[in-house]
């Protein structure tokens, strides 16, 4: 098993992603640096310049990409399938959609902007509670081979399991739409949480063990100077998979239990046949799932003592 | 006899995929209060397998470590080690790395003020007081070597117990680093065992120098006692006669266990 939350790690992306790191990296300045000491005057300018350049770069770059999306996009519109809206169409009723996105007209009709705050709501819920379980059931994963033996089957077993599957038993236990959707979201965060977490409680290298075994550190010590630390990079690595993989879950419960939420959302104007609120919504959750990220990253920036 | 610290027939057998496996046979050893002894002998000797019972990280499986006629079986600061790699904790700065042994050891004995200027005395000690608030992975692992040895001095062990502690450093700062480390060692007095497979080190710093036979089941074949007068000077030693027999006869014995254990060599 070690093998495999190590492979797990390894496979999701404990190394930064290259698109991300260069946007905190390896600005133009420093490309530039070297110029700096030659020739103040010169090297200002062709500083900016070079900072210009690489900022025109990288906006043309995905610009064209969107053109060449929409484009197709209106192709499928005007020659494929006429229901899909047009793209000028779409970008109307988008206006029309964010210019009021907290309306609220009963609870069957409510803005955009509470849909999408009761989908967050539910998964971070879902997210705190998986952490809050399966750093320390991680932790025992790692550090009790007898632990490990006794659970590590029942994980396997369960980890491959589509969150969704276990809808029907939230309902069930819970007699609600919310708590059974935090449920799946809580579901969904623990595999990841766990199998990262005892993955690095695994990876801690024996010295450090053996710094708190001379120093005599106790238990409560070592967990809180040593393994904790020393893990965290692994335990961040776990909760920003989780998150992002719990706000793909959510949408797709959330069309399960209706009610409200994005996911809600989207399958409601899929009945009303307003496909334009669809691909809105698809924009949206893409954005804040884009925020998500970043902002983990963030946290992992923080706590990673290897940065 | 019983010395300061006491290595008693002691041996170890691991238990390994194909069998046991005997490590370490009848290591008998006295070292007096204050001496620097080495242990060399080849790669895979068991040498380290020496200093970890010692330091209580391993415990022998026949015999055993007194210190001051009490059983060793445990880890503990009076036996500090200087690791191989350092092992700096990486997510603490090198002032917080040493001051965490501190509050470890004086948390009773010493005041918070105390246990500040105790922990920058021994970063002092080393000449790396200046870099107290970097982590280890900004400064150079000569640096990092000695963040490591003021560590272990921080605990004011009755025996300092170093792996190989110089082991991956470049010669000229490895030089540097056995400078300093006679300098402590004469300023303290510490008792010291040190692992090395560099035969110019151990002469260079041992009262005494242990030399291990090959494994399986190693054991100490020859200690030779260096009697250069303190403080040495390296570079006046080059043409010493007795470094350069102390030098020659380990050299003779290194030798020597590679002709009559390698099995290759049949």
């Amino acid at each position: 098993m070690s093998q495999n939350a190590a492979k797990f790690v390894k496979d999701t992306g404990v190394q930064k992603r290259p698109g991300l790191s260069d946007t905190a990296g390896r600005t133009p300045a420093s490309a530039a640096k070297p110029i700096v000491s030659a020739n103040v005057q010169v090297s200002d300018s062709g500083k900016s310049r070079a900072r210009a350049r690489e900022w025109a770069w990288r906006l043309f770059l995905p610009a064209i990409t969107f053109l060449i999306v929409i484009a197709i996009w209106s192709f499928i519109h005007s020659d494929i399938a006429k229901d899909v809206p047009s793209p000028l169409a779409t970008w109307k009723h988008a206006i029309d959609v964010f210019s009021h996105p907290f309306y609220n007209a009963g609870p069957n009709d409510m803005g955009i902007g509470w849909q999408l705050l009761y989908s967050l709501g539910r998964v971070l819920s879902g997210f705190g509670l998986a952490v809050v379980v399966g750093i320390p059931v991680g932790f025992l994963m790692g550090m009790s081979e007898t632990f490990e033996r006794a659970w590590q089957p029942l994980v396997q077993i369960l980890r491959p399991v589509s969150p969704l599957a276990w809808l029907p038993i939230g309902l069930l236990l819970f007699k609600a739409v919310d708590p059974s959707a935090i449920f799946v979201i809580f579901i969904t965060c623990i595999w990841p949480t766990v199998m990262n977490t005892a993955a690095g409680v695994k990876a801690i290298p024996k010295d450090y063990l053996n710094v708190s075994r001379v120093l005599q550190l106790s238990k409560w010590e070592t967990t809180r100077r040593i393994l904790l630390p020393a893990t965290l990079p692994y335990i961040v690595t776990g909760m920003r998979l989780s998150l992002g993989i719990a706000w793909m879950v959510i949408v797709a419960a959330e069309m399960l239990t209706g009610g409200i939420g994005i996911g809600f959302y989207v399958w409601d104007e899929w009945n009303n046949l307003n496909v334009k609120s669809i691909i809105v919504a698809i924009v949206l959750i893409g954005l804040v799932g884009m925020l998500l990220e970043a902002g983990m990253m963030l946290v992992q920036k923080r706590l990673d003592y290897r940065t | 006899m019983s010395g300061f610290l006491s290595l008693d027939r002691m041996g170890i057998v691991f238990e390994t995929r194909n069998g046991p496996y005997r490590a370490l046979q009848d290591v008998d050893l006295r070292i007096a209060q204050g001496e620097f002894v080495t242990v060399i002998g080849h790669s895979g000797c068991g040498k380290s397998t020496v200093l970890n019972i010692v330091a209580g990280l391993l415990r022998a499986t026949e015999g055993g470590v007194l210190l001051e006629n009490r059983e060793v079986n445990s880890p503990g600061p009076e036996r500090a080690v200087v690791f191989q790699n350092h092992s700096l904790l990486p997510w603490l700065t090198v002032y917080d790395n040493v001051r965490l042994a501190v509050d470890k050891v004086f948390r009773k004995t010493k005041s918070k003020i105390e246990r500040d200027e105790w922990t920058r005395h021994n970063l002092r000690l080393v000449q790396m007081n200046n870099a107290a608030d970097k982590r280890p992975s900004e400064i150079s692992g000569g640096m990092k070597q000695r963040v490591g040895i003021a560590r272990a001095l921080a605990m004011e062990p009755k025996v300092l117990l170093m792996d190989e502690p110089f082991g991956a450093l470049d010669a000229l700062t490895r030089a540097h680093l056995q400078d300093a480390l006679m300098t402590i060692h004469a300023d303290l007095g510490n008792t010291v065992i040190m692992i090395t497979h560099d035969v110019d080190e151990a002469v260079l710093l041992s009262d005494r120098i242990v030399m291990m036979t090959n494994g399986p089941a190693a054991t100490v074949g020859k200690v030779l006692s260096v009697s250069l007068a303190r403080p040495r000077k390296r570079l006046s030693l080059a043409d010493d006669t007795e470094y350069n027999r102390c030098r020659a006869d380990v050299m003779k014995f290194l030798y020597r266990q590679t002709e009559t254990d390698d099995p290759r060599a049949a």
